[in-house]
């Protein structure tokens, strides 16, 4: 009796452990291998050519983002915001003056910790093991649970059909449709053929640094490890994986 | 009951009616009519074979679909052990170029109205345009990521 019931346990343990290595394997959706994607954004580089929106052009033309006159329907993937709204937990007066008031560039975060992935019923939304938070855009019901999960504001849902407000489209990247959420996909496309994201090569003053925070000899890891950064709203536990230098 | 002559005759000329252009085809021998599809010139094979093409395209799409967007894994070795990249726009659509011509007739034909084109491109056509190409994408000569700026 003894004897059983201790083999029995032993492969009831056994059959745990392996579910749960089974679980932690499969469950992750496979970006480019071993890398753990970030950006990190000086705000006062950026703000050197005033009204400067390389970027912002570059992200759009790549990704057809539309651009819709109606601020209720409005799509965004990257856009500017002024610091104390991008970073409203600092308080009042103690914001340094080069940075109050000035132009900060945002979009989605790319989190480590996504509450926009926890909510989203249809598994559309997900978070590849490169860090890349995307979209899968086939699965999207529309139903902007996402939206209101990001605390950034980083989601916009297509309210009408977005193609009649692009100027130019890019064949290469498909449109959206009326009826499902979009955001920044950090260039997983570019990604996947070994190219930096679009509004890191279209900024004119490298403004915007993306690496792999993995590799200790990348540009975002010494950045980092040289100067002082800020996430967007860190109080939260989504851990951002875009960092501000201040 | 006194109609019953009447009702069946009814009955049999309107079956006779609805039933019309079938027996008229078959009275003339002829097939029924297929789409006329416009095949891309100078091409003699797909991705697969033809046959299989024909009867599961939508599947080969949508396992396309998943491991782009899901595995990011961006081509696929088809039979012969060629390498194509999965894409509708770029890789379909390149030879495929005239939707219309194509891929609409069918749809048509069969009475399936796939999403595809909510979202995904149809490329111009014109000569010398390639836009499928990423040479010529508005963000051609983009510099590599491995530069380490």
């Amino acid at each position: 009796m003894s004897a059983s019931r201790r083999r029995f346990i032993r492969m009831a343990g056994a059959a745990a452990a392996g579910a749960v290595a089974g679980g932690a394997l499969g469950c992750a959706a496979r970006g480019t291998p071993g890398r753990r994607w970030a950006m990190v954004i000086d705000p006062l580089k950026c703000a050197r050519l005033d009204g400067c929106r390389a970027c912002i052009d570059a992200c759009h033309r790549a990704h057809n983002v539309p651009a819709i006159p109606d601020r209720r329907h409005e799509v965004k993937w990257i856009w500017k915001e002024p610091f104390e709204r991008a970073f409203a937990v600092q308080e009042p007066g103690t914001t340094a003056a080069a940075l109050r008031g000035l132009d900060v560039l945002v979009f989605c975060n790319h989190c480590d910790n996504p509450p926009c992935v926890r909510v989203c019923p249809a598994d559309a939304t997900f978070k590849k093991d490169d860090g890349v938070v995307t979209i899968d855009e086939h699965r999207c019901i529309g139903c902007r649970y996402c939206v209101a999960a990001c605390p950034y504001g980083s989601r916009s849902f297509n309210w009408t059909d977005p193609r009649p407000y692009l100027a130019s489209v890019n064949p290469a990247f498909p449109t959206r449709t009326r009826g499902v959420v979009e955001k920044c996909n950090l260039c997983e496309e570019r990604l996947a053929r070994g190219q930096a994201p679009a509004c890191v090569d279209g900024c004119p003053e490298q403004a915007l640094v993306f690496g792999d925070l993995r590799d200790p000899g990348s540009v975002v890891r010494r950045l980092l490890d040289a100067r002082y950064a800020i996430r967007r709203r860190p109080e939260l536990g989504t851990r951002p994986q875009v960092f501000y230098l201040v | 009951m006194r109609d019953r002559l009447l009702i069946l005759a009814g009955l049999g000329g309107f079956l006779a009616l609805v039933t019309w252009p079938a027996w008229r085809g078959v009275a003339a021998g002829s097939p029924a009519p297929a789409p006329a599809l416009a095949r891309p010139p100078g091409q003699t094979r797909c991705v697969e074979a033809t046959d299989y093409m024909r009867a599961s395209h939508m599947q080969l799409l949508s396992t396309w679909r998943d491991r782009v967007v899901r595995d990011n894994v961006r081509t696929y070795t088809n039979a012969d052990g060629q390498v194509v990249t999965m894409s509708l726009t770029l890789t379909c659509l390149k030879c495929h170029d005239d939707r219309g011509k194509f891929c609409d007739r069918c749809h048509d034909y069969a009475g399936v109205k796939p999403a595809c084109w909510d979202c995904h491109v149809v490329p111009e056509r014109g000569p010398g345009a390639d836009p499928g190409s990423p040479l010529s994408s508005p963000l051609a000569g983009a510099r590599p990521l491995e530069e380490g700026r």
